[in-house]
């Protein structure tokens, strides 16, 4: 499937294995409700991910997340919102692997994704077709600054530029 | 009142242009109808019945003439001459085209305005108390937190892609008129009994629509400092577990409902303790930034009672009675907050032409410091007036046919627009409340009877707060024919009460009767002074119920 990071189209280092059995695969997601038992199986050069449904609650996943080397959160379709949640509350966790948003979303919400932590969309083959690259990009531009802080990289919420402004000109805020 | 910063500016700048990237995309067929149609939403582009409705956000009501007269040049240009006021205090426009959208924007954005999350699964415009900096109950104006609230929901990157739609409002003061009850959030401004300090009273699951609920208090006092982290606790508790597999289970307040209030706030607690707050919130002088765009402005030192005002009542008693059902008091003396009325006899309730929108901005502009407010009960308040101005005032509106004397009584008619413009509506709202207000239209009787909210809605989904209506009115449609379900003892203030159904529904042409016969159940059952809701308070359903079998026999 398609992948795209910030920065546009992304080579996917990873294979998906359908069950528990993960061979020799280098870098292999596995379904959630094999997780447990992939672990178990893993070489010592080997890395694994999780495709991670958003009904799944954070507390679930946390105890695995030291071993995860990526977290791919299933999107069923792009209206529904859990998956940025999620991302938050990994990221929160302290997690420093990939994490992917994973089915039909738009380019609508490239940035909002980004700023909740996901590093990269994994799209299905229609969804990529209909919305070449440059779209994705332009639409993660659109904003120069949003109003909530803590999400984006630092300096680019509105608040925090405010701040900035009133310290830098302190007799202007007057 | 705010007034934008380079930021905020372009802000809605960016967002104009994404819209208008939006629907070029839609055109060359990069998004399907379905992946548009929330981005239009978000915009407040609505497919309505005939044509596409643009409502466009007022944030908690506040506007100047500047604003006003341009909405007023958007209905003529773009529209037919007038507009629609909503009981979110929106405003909304029932015919523009789809490709003048872009350029509406683009006119909004010049005066500071958008229609940022006007619908959709996202919050929602905020709203806040009409009467916020004026009123004398207050303990503290509540528009900085709505103007926080806005900015800090606006295409929010976790919040967009709720279950369903989140509406907040605010009030700072003691008596609610911002029905925060019946919100997602309700936010209440109060004063903790020890510390003195001003904090919020947080009530969540509140909403109308098919399963009415009032909301449950989960916090008795946030401190003021913590707001936006305990929002976001909020939201993310219910952005991942509210119910996705029905839109009609979808509301905060099932998942308040389901879960129970306790666990509800149990599970928000515990994300709002793993929150670092000094990096979510708001800090300091921020917050005071924006409080200061609210502080009073220049009132003049006036007596507490206006020579000129009593002297014109006296000689005038259509003026005095005007005076007395319109204004409240005023935090200031010699002030008062004056409603201009929406609710004429025979009209829609909430529409204004054109016309009618420039002689109030005018108004606002020569007699309320360039203010006025936008009330869910959808009419228009002039917030700071001096009593000695009021004549000039009413014969002003008079000549715009502004001057009805009837805020809260029985014609004064929260409606929505119903099956003559809502792709959703089931049955007709607004001539059910053109003939009420015929029935009614008598001055004197309306203020014998007193205040008395009748609420419209022309479908389930409750856009005109009929479980809140002391006389409730809901539109249905049974067999191909519309129906009319009545319900009593609704409350939208701090007593917050859920109507009960009466009876079987009624035939439109029977609903003036049905009212009629409640009402007159009500003058023959009160005490001295006593209200229609303190009424049916005090001597309960039955009498009334008696009383509405008859209508339904007569009928049949």
């Amino acid at each position: 499937m398609p992948l795209l990071d910030r920065n546009g189209s992304a080579e996917d280092r990873w294979t998906r294995s359908e069950g528990a059995a993960i061979g020799n695969i280098p870098a292999a997601i596995v379904p959630w409700e094999v997780l447990a038992a992939a672990l178990d199986a893993q070489e010592p050069e080997q890395v694994i991910g999780v495709i991670l449904p958003n009904s799944v609650p954070f507390s679930a996943l946390e105890p695995f997340l030291p071993r995860l080397a990526l977290v791919a959160i299933a999107f069923p379709a792009y209206s529904d919102g859990r998956g940025f949640s999620l991302a938050r509350q990994i990221r929160r966790a302290g997690f420093a692997g990939e994490i992917r948003a994973s089915g039909p979303l738009i380019a609508d919400q490239f940035a909002y994704a980004l700023s909740c932590g996901f590093d990269t969309i994994e799209l299905p083959e229609a969804s990529a077709a209909r919305q070449p690259v440059p779209q994705w990009l332009r639409a993660r531009d659109t904003f120069s600054a949003t109003y909530q802080r803590g999400y984006s990289e630092s300096g680019r919420n509105v608040l925090d530029q405010r701040r900035a402004a009133r310290a830098a000109a302190p007799i202007a805020a007057e | 009142m705010y007034r934008y910063d380079e930021f905020d500016e372009r802000f809605v700048r960016e967002r104009v242009a994404q819209f208008t990237d939006q629907v070029a995309r839609r055109l060359d067929g990069s998004l399907t109808e379905d992946e548009f149609k929330p981005l239009r939403l978000k915009n407040g582009v609505y497919l309505q019945l005939h044509a596409y409705m643009l409502r466009i956000a007022v944030p908690y009501g506040t506007l100047n003439s500047r604003q006003l007269r341009q909405l007023a040049l958007i209905g003529e240009k773009y529209d037919r001459g007038y507009g629609h006021f909503t009981t979110r205090q929106n405003l909304q426009f029932n015919w523009p085209k789809l490709r003048d959208v872009p350029e509406i924007l683009g006119l909004l954005a010049d005066v500071e305005m958008h229609c940022i999350q006007t619908s959709g699964n996202c919050i929602r415009n905020v709203t806040a108390d009409h009467f916020a900096g004026v009123a004398q109950d207050e303990i503290e104006d509540p528009r900085p937190t709505a103007e926080l609230i806005r900015q800090w929901s606006s295409a929010h990157p976790e919040f967009s892609y709720l279950p369903r739609k989140f509406k907040i409002a605010v009030t700072g003061a003691e008596a609610d008129r911002a029905v925060i009850k019946a919100h997602d959030i309700g936010l209440r401004l109060r004063r903790h009994p020890d510390t003195h300090e001003t904090c919020y009273e947080i009530s969540v699951g509140g909403g109308l629509g098919r399963t009415p609920m009032i909301g449950k208090v989960v916090r008795d006092y946030l401190p003021k400092k913590d707001l936006l982290a305990y929002l976001e606790a909020i939201m993310r508790v219910y952005n991942l577990e509210g119910r996705r597999d029905n839109k009609y289970k979808a509301r905060v307040k099932i998942l308040v409902h389901e879960i129970g209030a306790e666990e509800f706030t149990r599970r928000v607690e515990a994300e709002f303790a793993q929150l670092d707050g000094p990096s979510i919130n708001a800090d300091p002088e921020e917050v005071a930034r924006i409080a200061a765009y609210f502080a009073p402005p220049r009132y003049e030192a006036l007596p507490a009672v206006s020579n000129t005002l009593e002297a014109a009542k006296a000689s005038n008693p259509a003026f005095a009675r005007w005076v007395e059902v319109n204004t409240v008091p005023h935090k200031v003396p010699g002030y008062t907050a004056l409603t201009i009325s929406l609710k004429p006899i025979g009209q829609a309730p909430g529409d204004a032409t054109s016309e009618q929108m420039r002689r109030v901005a005018d108004l606002a502009e020569r007699y309320s410091f360039d203010e006025l407010r936008v009330t869910h009960a959808q009419n228009l308040v002039l917030p700071h007036v001096r009593q000695r101005d009021l004549f000039a005032i009413w014969q002003q509106l008079g000549e715009a046919g502004l001057a009805s004397a009837n805020i809260g009584l029985v014609t004064d008619i929260i409606s929505c627009p119903g099956l003559d413009y809502c792709a959703l509506a089931t049955a007709r709202s607004i001539p059910i409340a053109q003939a009420i207000q015929s029935r009614f239209a008598d001055e004197a009787r309306q203020r014998e009877i007193g205040p008395l909210g009748i609420k419209i809605s022309g479908c389930i989904n409750a856009c005109g707060h009929h479980h809140v209506g002391h006389i409730g009115i809901l539109g249905l449609e049974k067999r191909g024919i519309e129906s009319y379900q009545i319900t009593l003892g609704g409350d939208a203030t701090e007593n917050a009460a859920i109507g009960e159904i009466l009876g079987p529904g009624l035939a439109a042409e029977e609903v003036p009767d049905a009212i009629e016969r409640i009402v007159s159940v009500y003058l023959a059952a009160r005490s001295e002074g006593e209200s229609f809701i303190d009424n049916v308070r005090r001597i309960g359903l039955s009498p009334f119920k008696a009383a509405f079998q008859e209508t339904t026999r007569a009928a049949a």
